[in-house]
């Protein structure tokens, strides 16, 4: 038994934010009041720290089949867990692409056996994603997909993307789509901008992930289906979710710490700021940031991106995309959007667990009888972040030796503390 | 005393005072090409390490010669016999460079920042011969000694740019350098190569679609290399080029009736050029060459003989004599 | 590096006397002016060779040529050289082949200065004879290099500096000896 005490206790799904205890038996919460106590029970202090409940990152990469060096499972969960995440959805761009249920069911094994946090896959669209016909979906949910997407690239062709929708619709399963015009966005390193044009670099102007965005809501308006777009970045794309959520559309969205903290302004030669969709307008940044508190963007998701020290150490334009995000996604959202007040916290809270959640159709409370996934972290404890000491095999992020004020402090997944800072 | 720099990634960082050192430096160097004996000790026994990652063969000459006349010996890797083929790194091959102990890398590449990127790498002095799209310092040196010498001075003329400035490295490494002397810059080209941002990279920039306006009232015109044909890009057919942007003799007459014409070189006569301009009174193209080797010796010969380092250099006094 | 100043050496009457001195000894053992140019190394011993220049001319009547030499490029050993180096052009306006020149500097020290200057008038061509005047000689030398005119010799210790000081670039008309201090 576990005994959560004097922590203050977020939980969106019942507008709870008060000072509660959470008495936690087996893998389930089994009381949650005011002054608790349990004989034999394991006593945790959260005294000044917030209690929420477990994080999900809707968006990472493992890395696990075949690019084991830069990334396993167990060395990715384990960095999820200092991340104050519980649950993480790897895509399936691994080597082979996770097309059919059979690696499914070697992920879902691997990870039951060595990782920290749960792990709930996301299959591919198409067979090895190339864009030409559907994957072994259904076989893939029933081993324990929870989304598919085509991540790495958009989902190739309008008809596909409709074939996808009306096939997952009875599944209950939402369409991710990495939005981008490739034909727009071919050879571009960075954002198209004033900063493109000085460094020499070629840019993907903005254009390229709205008009993708665009055409995935009309597909979506087709279809009725469930589509979410993954790590959206621009006010554009972002107006077209709005529209689509004012008629009714199930259409969700998420955005990365990266893309709500940094801006194109910021990329230096330097492949750490490399990633896609790249660092956008100042603009953009701030179109997020009032999308992230007025509930237009349904969640924050991390793109943990891992990439090998000696991959990403090479000149700009061939640095592979992408950056690690578990353990700063936390204090980047505290520093960026709570601390100078342009999100309340129960907002913050939801957009890393009733948000995810309800984009997966699944729930995430604090209550008795709720599944004991916990995030218990803190908003003022300082803490520099070195990405020299993280749990993940890569290193490759700009935050390396930033201040944070906010971290997480512990993670609790199903009754167990897997994390403790 | 003018602040000291280690490396010449591009002309941006420079100021005006570290700019007219460089070109009064040269001065020596100008002089010296016209010695009987073209060859000095200056740095004998010093090595310059020549990076070519990119084919090159007026530039990676002229570092060549640069250095072969100030006595040095140079070490030379290009392109096409590169290990590079092989799937070696960048990081890698200039760090098998480093350790044969080069004083200075002279170094092209196809990428933007590489050379920014590999200064970082290693400890040794690096000069850009070229970047990627980004900047191209050495040229823009040579064209603004080119411009200063036959002008007599840097300040407030207008200089118009033609061609694909958006890839063009040397389009903005002589936007930067020029515009720090109040020059006002115009540039013309074809529009998808001709980017508003343009104008945001330094003060007193506009763009023109035509080429009769760019031309206009010009004191100098530097015309740009063209590729007809760009990976990600459709292609412009070379007789749409010709018939918007060839600088032929009737359009050169709408410029000042003294106007330099400029070529970074090498020349696609009779498309961006016509052969009559290109040979005309007022190309100074050959003039360019021959003031872009006094300029990298005065490179060469500043980066290597006293490298900036961090450590502060034991004072001397102008009485100090032997 | 701070210098304390010891004592003047030559003041500028003693100066102005010695160079009208050197002046003629240089028309006497050249058998006169036929040939003769003199080359200036900078930056001090311009301004000396232009003056010898003007004595020579009062007295004699004959406007000798005169050049500048800028060594900075010819040095042996480039870690000698200011923080900055700053390179001047040469300005030897006359043909250097079959000339006689007299190299003219302010200090004549470890003699490499002038080995530097020799290689650079090597460059130019070739002249039939090089003899060097210097207004202080004051010993140490590393080379076998001479001075056939000499305006003084003076006795220093190694952390010792002459300075000769010049009105055309110091403002000032005098020889000075200083000495470093740590």
């Amino acid at each position: 038994m576990l005994l959560i005490k004097n922590g203050r206790v977020i939980d969106p799904a019942s507008r709870t934010e008060s000072e509660l205890d959470i008495l936690i038996d087996a893998e389930k919460i089994v009381r949650v009041g005011a002054g608790l106590a349990a004989e034999g029970a394991e006593i945790f202090d959260a005294a000044g720290l917030i209690v929420a409940p477990g994080f999900i990152d809707l968006h990472c990469h493992l890395r696990e089949p075949g690019q084991e060096l830069s990334e396993t499972i167990e060395s990715g969960a384990r960095a999820a867990a200092r991340g104050g995440f519980t649950a993480i959805c790897p895509m399936p761009n691994t080597q082979p692409v996770h097309d059919n249920a059979s690696v499914t069911r070697a992920m879902v094994e691997q990870a039951k056996a060595v990782a920290a946090v749960r792990v709930w896959p996301i299959g591919a669209v198409s067979i090895g994603s190339k864009g030409e016909a559907l994957a072994e979906i259904s076989a893939m949910q029933d081993a324990g997909v929870v989304a598919i997407s085509d991540d790495g690239k958009p989902v190739a062709t309008a008809r596909l993307l409709r074939q996808a929708m009306d096939y997952c619709g009875p599944l209950g399963l939402p369409v991710i789509d990495h939005c981008e015009d490739v034909s727009l966005a071919a050879g571009g390193v960075m954002r198209e901008g004033p900063r493109s044009i000085r460094l020499g670099l070629k840019g993907m102007p903005a254009a390229a992930e709205s008009i993708c965005v665009g055409r995935d809501v009309e597909v979506a308006a087709l279809t009725g289906g469930h589509l979410h777009i993954a790590h959206l970045s621009t006010a554009a794309s972002l107006e077209h979710v709005r529209r689509a959520k004012k008629q009714g559309l199930r259409v969700t969205c998420e955005v990365t710490p990266h893309h709500f903290t940094l801006i194109d302004e910021d990329v230096q030669y330097d492949s750490r700021y490399k990633m896609n969709p790249p660092l956008a307008s100042r603009e953009d940044r701030e179109a997020l940031r009032a999308g992230l508190a007025d509930g237009s963007v349904d969640a924050i998701a991390t793109d943990h991106a891992p990439h090998h020290a000696a991959s990403k150490d090479v000149e700009f334009d061939r640095a592979p995309f992408g950056i690690t995000g578990f353990e700063t996604a936390l204090s980047l959202a505290l520093d960026e959007l709570l601390h100078p007040g342009r999100i309340t916290l129960i907002r913050l809270v939801e957009l890393f667990t009733t948000g995810p959640a309800k984009v997966l159709g699944m729930e995430r409370k604090i209550a008795a009888g709720a599944v004991a996934d916990l995030t218990i972290f803190s908003l003022e404890h300082r803490w520099t972040f070195r990405a020299a000491e993280t749990a993940s095999r890569s290193r490759n992020s700009p935050f390396d030796g930033r201040e944070f004020r906010g971290a997480p402090m512990a993670t609790v997944v199903a009754g167990r503390v897997v994390y403790k800072r | 005393m003018i602040p000291r720099f280690r490396n010449l990634l591009g002309t941006e960082p420079l100021s005006r005072e570290q700019i007219e050192f460089i070109l009064d430096q040269t001065r020596a160097f100008q002089e010296f090409q016209r010695h009987p004996l073209k060859k000095l000790a200056t740095l004998r026994g010093k090595t310059v390490a020549l990076a070519f990652f990119e084919p090159s063969t007026r530039t990676r000459i002229s570092f060549a010669t640069a250095a072969s006349r100030l006595g040095a010996d140079t070490m030379n890797l290009q392109a096409e016999s590169s290990s590079l083929k092989k799937g070696e790194s960048l990081l890698d091959t200039v760090w098998t460079l480093e350790a044969m102990k080069p004083d200075i890398v002279v170094m092209r590449h196809s990428s933007s920042g590489a050379a920014e990127f590999v200064a970082r790498h290693i400890d040794v002095p690096v000069i850009n011969a070229g970047d990627g799209s980004h900047e191209h310092p050495s040229q823009a040196l040579l064209d603004a000694l080119t411009i200063r010498d036959r002008k007599g001075s840097l300040e407030n003329w207008n200089v118009t740019i033609l061609g694909d400035i958006l890839h063009s490295r040397v389009a903005r490494s002589n936007i930067h350098l020029l515009s720090k002397f109040g020059v006002r810059i115009t540039l013309c080209g074809p529009p998808m190569w001709l980017p508003r941002e343009l104008e945001l990279l330094a003060p007193n920039i506009r763009r023109v679609w035509r080429i009769e306006e760019a031309l206009d009232g010009a004191d100098v015109v530097m015309v740009l290399r063209v590729q007809t044909e760009r990976m990600h890009e459709p292609a412009l057919p070379a007789d749409e080029y010709i018939r918007r942007y060839q600088l032929t003799p009737e359009r050169l007459r709408l410029a000042r009736p003294d106007a330099m014409v400029m070529h970074p070189g090498p020349m696609i006569r009779g498309l961006e050029i016509d052969p009559a301009v290109a040979d005309g009174p007022q190309s100074c193209v050959l003039e360019q060459v021959t003031n872009g080797l006094a300029v990298r010796m005065t490179l060469l010969f500043h980066l290597i003989s006293a490298p900036a380092t961090d450590a502060p250099h034991p004072a001397k006094d102008s009485h100090a004599s032997d | 590096m701070r210098v304390v100043e010891k004592r003047q050496l030559l003041s500028a009457e003693e100066m102005d006397r010695t160079l009208q001195r050197l002046a003629h000894e240089i028309v006497e053992k050249s058998g006169g002016t036929a040939d003769l140019a003199l080359i200036g190394i900078r930056r001090r011993g311009v301004p000396l060779s232009e003056r010898l220049a003007k004595s020579i001319a009062g007295f004699s009547g004959v406007n000798v040529p005169v050049g500048t030499l800028d060594i900075t490029l010819y040095r042996d050993d480039l870690s000698t050289v200011a923080p900055q180096p700053v390179v001047q052009s040469n300005d030897i306006s006359f043909p250097v082949d079959d000339r006689d020149l007299v190299l003219v500097d302010d200090v004549l020290y470890t003699g490499r200065t002038v080995r530097a200057a020799m290689n650079g008038l090597f460059d130019l061509g070739r002249p039939r004879r090089i003899r060097l005047c210097v207004l202080i000689d004051r010993g140490h030398r590393e080379l076998p290099v001479a001075a056939v005119f000499i305006g003084r010799t003076v006795d220093t210790s190694d952390t010792e500096i002459v300075e000769v000081r010049l009105q055309e670039i110091d403002r000032e008309e005098r020889v000075m000896l200083v000495d470093r201090v740590s």
